[in-house]
């Protein structure tokens, strides 16, 4: 059953090809919603996020030839779950050189799930300034929100169940390998 | 990590996590909206027995851009003119339900103690002669902006070791980053067992500043008291000047490449010159900045995760 | 006093050299061996002391009772108390009272209140200067002609430091016997502030180094002043290899100079320091394995003297400070027997015999006590201690007699637990209880 592009648990759900496509796709989407690159920045949510966003940036400069302003920006002070989980390492904010004043950011992240990354990004956002308007952009949207948070840009819809686990790998942090794969939970991992 | 007591409790990877943390909190500093509100909801007690402007008020405005509630009490004559111990002390602050204690006291190893008594988080603010665990670390924060990775690089350390919080708490943290150090002073004014002390630890000592100067990445000079001349510790404020002082000669014998360091408050014309502290590889000015971004770092790591809660 | 029934201990191992019975009647050894049972008048008690060592009641020359003036810490009846479970039937009272003990009335007091107590006889020490002020004598010859008759003399707690001073209180006392007890610390050398053995580990912890060197300089002084002046000096405490060595030299050019070292230099270590428990702040300060490995050696050898406990009761609130800020002095009346049995009788280095005159024969003599000290024999009085040689007892402070707990020996594993103490004949402490109690 396995292919070369099969490795790890779980069910592919994306290639790495999948992920170029819906990547392109999002930018004729952005495009088109912002009639053009006007004002635009991208600003990913680290870690994964923040590689989509710069090759988002390439797919716009591909798509329109234009050079939009492409930064990272870490929500993890922001994060209401920090009491319930070890202490995370904090992974560098950088705001292209404009700022985020009177901009259209577009947020960009790898899952959309319960939406509380995204609250996060917003609140962290407040405090660098006041964009025109902000978007949202995600690689799947999983479901399950638990506030009221709604992408503008989705790469695929995936319906899933509260126990599964969604695992995005992209070849800038996960050693070349590439894909989102769907698994069961941990608990059950090993049983034959 | 529960609480910051000694660099020695802290393994070169925390020590690392707690400087890159620190970098963007630096970033956070040059914003207009400076506050985080990752602590909200905590309650950080600065309990400071002995005064101190600088360590005080970064470690509160820390504490304050990060939303936490910071309270300062001054511990001066409290505890043992009203016939009460440090310990009911700091157990009445404990039992009103705080989350960290940050503690500067003249007795080394106060800290320490401290931690034992209590339930919640404690922080070494500069305990007697013994450490200074967040000074060490924005040093190292500063010296590594200024150097990059640490590893390999020459330190000299020059001054008054014998009463300095300071060296001990830079000597870890700069050993744990792989710095090679050398410590430089009068007899008089090396710690008790530097001799064993260094074959232990692994670095070096010497009486001669001007041959140390011209193989360091940095030299950090720590204060001299001039009230260390009555107990014999050196002759004249002139004489440690000439033989143990940055002078404005001694800054030729550095490095193109190598910086100043000196954690503060200084006293021109003793231990460092003018020229030296002025010059433009002084980073001095710099440790100052990077005092809140440490300390914020060293609060997030303390308070902010699981664990961390009481 | 009502007068005691006739007592016959039997099988008690003698000074370890033996057993052998032994008859008390009247408060007096009258008969020791094959003799002892057949003059056994009518209606003696019997003690089986199988397996148990017998030894001479033990004497503390350093004991701080801190009556009068800190009750709260402890007093004469419960210091004498917690001396009697230890095994001891005399011990010296400091004067680092508060009024200090430098006159005839406060050295009285203590001796009454000692009487009164009734556990162990208590001997006060005089102060060697008025209010341990270092400046002028106290009334030493007021104090000896008193009935507490005084004849060891210190300011323990602080050193007399004046060389001239010490010179005439030296040669004063020669008139009555008595003796200076010194408490060897050059204040320049180690100020009150100095806490911690200075070393490699004063300086990584930060704290005020007390060098060995300040013992030792006041050691080497007192003793060419009492070969000048002829006359005795003790050293208290010692704690260091280099007083150790001046000791040896001196006694081998025939100084009247005798020594005594604290079951805690014998055993406990500096590295105690290390978490700033002042429970561990004692003065002089814990030294490293290798003092106390000499400090060991001297004592097996002679030249140290005697055991003393400098044992110090505190009060929590006076402990419970940062390290340097805290009291000086540890508890160890109730456990100086099991330390000496652990470190020097386990494992060979002393026999009973040794213990004999390490805790009871030499620091008699040193005090000038005639009725203590005298060992097990015919016509001495009955001043005894039996002990249980092989048990292994964990202590638990919270068991001790003292009102205090700075007890550095809490959840150590001791061998040796006095089974039985006796004074003139009769029993104040038996198997963790003291005389009243047992009654009950």
């Amino acid at each position: 059953m396995s292919s070369a592009h099969d490795a790890g648990p779980g069910r592919e759900v994306l290639t790495s090809d999948d992920i170029s496509r819906a990547l392109r796709r999002i930018a004729h989407e952005i495009l088109e919603g912002n009639r053009g690159a006007q004002d635009l920045v991208l600003l990913g949510i680290p870690t994964r996020g923040a590689h989509l966003a710069r090759r988002l940036g390439d797919a716009l400069r591909q798509v329109e030839d234009v050079e939009v302003p492409v930064g990272s920006l870490d929500v993890t002070m922001y994060r209401d779950d920090l009491r319930h989980q070890p202490t995370r390492a904090v992974e560098p904010t950088h705001i292209p050189p404009p700022g985020v004043d009177g901009k259209v950011v577009v947020l960009v992240d790898d899952v959309l799930y319960s939406g509380r990354t995204v609250r996060s990004a917003l609140d962290a956002l407040a405090d660098l300034g006041r964009p025109r308007a902000v978007r949202l952009a995600v690689l799947v949207d999983r479901g399950h929100r638990e506030l009221p948070v709604r992408a503008d840009y989705v790469g695929k819809n995936l319906p899933t169940s509260h126990s599964e686990r969604v695992m995005v790998r992209l070849a800038e942090s996960d050693d070349g390998d590439e894909g989102v794969r769907i698994a069961a939970p941990p608990a059950q991992e090993g049983t034959p | 990590m529960k609480h910051l007591l000694s660099i020695a409790d802290l393994s070169a990877q925390e020590i690392r996590a707690v400087l890159d943390t620190a970098v963007s909190m630096h970033e956070v500093q040059r914003r207009d909206v400076k506050k985080l509100p990752t602590l909200r909801g905590r309650t950080i007690i600065n309990f400071f027995f002995e005064d101190s402007t600088r360590t005080r008020s970064s470690f509160e405005i820390a504490g304050k851009w990060m939303s936490a509630d910071t309270i300062n009490l001054t511990g001066k004559g409290t505890a043992i003119s009203k016939g009460e111990s440090l310990r009911d002390t700091v157990l009445t602050i404990d039992a009103m339900g705080v989350d960290m204690i940050i503690v500067r006291h003249p007795a080394s190893g106060a800290p320490r103690q401290i931690a034992e008594w209590v339930d919640c988080s404690v922080v070494n603010a500069g305990d007697g002669t013994h450490e200074h665990p967040s000074q060490a670390l924005l040093d190292a924060y500063t010296l590594r902006a200024a150097l990059g990775d640490l590893a390999g690089r020459h330190v000299a350390i020059v001054g008054d070791l014998t009463h300095s919080r300071v060296l001990r708490s830079n000597l870890l943290c700069l050993r744990a980053l792989g710095a090679q150090i050398t410590l430089v002073a009068p007899p008089t004014l090396m710690p008790s067992g530097i001799d064993s002390w260094s074959t232990a630890d692994g670095f070096a000592t010497s009486y001669d500043l001007d041959a140390v100067l011209p193989t360091v990445d940095a030299v950090m000079m720590l204060r001299v008291q001039r009230e260390r001349m009555s107990g014999g510790y050196f002759p004249t404020a002139k004489e440690y000047a000439v033989t143990y002082g940055l002078t404005a000669r001694r800054l030729a014998l550095l490095p193109e490449h190598a910086v100043i360091a000196h954690p503060g408050p200084m006293n021109r014309g003793l231990e460092i010159s003018a020229e030296a502290a002025d010059a433009a590889r002084s980073i001095v000015l710099d440790q100052v900045s990077a005092g809140v971004a440490v300390r914020m770092s060293i609060l997030y790591h303390l308070l902010a995760g699981e664990g961390n809660d009481q | 006093m009502s007068t005691q029934p006739a007592l016959l201990i039997r099988g008690a191992d003698v000074l370890g050299e033996g057993s052998r019975d032994v008859l008390v009647v009247d408060g007096t050894v009258v008969a020791t061996g094959p003799d002892a049972a057949t003059q056994a008048p009518g209606g003696t008690q019997q003690l089986h002391a199988d397996g148990l060592v017998l030894l001479p009641g033990l004497v503390d020359l350093h004991t701080h009772l801190r009556e009068p003036g800190r009750e709260d810490a402890e007093t004469v009846a419960t210091g004498s108390q917690a001396a009697a479970l230890g095994g001891f039937t005399a011990v010296l009272a400091m004067a680092n009272t508060d009024p200090v003990t430098d006159n005839a009335e406060v050295a009285e007091r203590v001796h009454d209140l000692g009487r009164r107590a009734g556990y162990v006889d208590v001997h006060p020490v005089g102060a060697v200067t008025k209010g341990l002020r270092g400046e002028e004598l106290a009334e030493l010859g007021l104090m000896a002609r008193s009935r507490a008759r005084v004849r060891v003399f210190s300011d323990d707690g602080r050193c007399v430091q004046d060389a001239r001073l010490m010179r005439r209180a030296l040669e004063y006392v020669k008139a009555f016997g008595g003796v200076i007890s010194q408490h060897s610390q050059d204040p320049r050398l180690a100020d009150g502030t100095a806490c911690c053995h200075e070393g490699e580990l004063s300086g990584r912890l930060g704290l005020p180094g007390w060098p060995s060197v300040a013992e030792e300089v006041v050691v080497a002084r007192d003793v060419m002043l009492a070969r000048h002046t002829g006359s005795r000096v003790h050293v208290a405490h010692v704690s260091t290899a280099g007083s150790v060595e001046v000791l040896r030299w001196a006694k081998a050019q025939g100084v009247a100079v005798t020594a005594e070292v604290t079951p805690h230099h014998l055993m406990l270590t500096q590295d105690l320091l290390s978490d700033y428990d002042p429970t561990f702040k004692v003065n002089p300060p814990l030294r490293p394995a290798e003092d106390v490995e000499v400090l060991r050696e001297a004592l097996a050898d002679g030249t140290i003297d005697a055991v003393a406990t400098d044992h110090a009761p505190h009060v929590r609130q006076d402990k419970e400070h940062a390290f340097v800020d805290a009291a000086f002095g540890m508890l160890g009346l109730e456990t100086a027997l099991a330390v000496v049995t652990s470190t020097m009788v386990t494992g060979g280095r002393m026999g009973w015999a040794d213990v004999a005159r390490v805790m009871s024969t030499a620091p008699a003599r040193i005090a000038g006590l005639t009725s203590q000290g005298r060992g097990v024999q015919t016509g001495a009085p009955a001043n005894l201690t039996l002990v249980d040689p092989t048990r292994v007892v964990t202590v638990d402070a919270a068991r001790s007699r003292s009102l205090s707990r700075n007890n550095p020996w809490h959840g150590r594993e001791l061998t040796g637990a006095v089974h039985l103490t006796m004074l003139r004949g009769r029993v104040t402490a038996r198997e963790g209880l003291v005389w009243g109690e047992e009654e009950q």
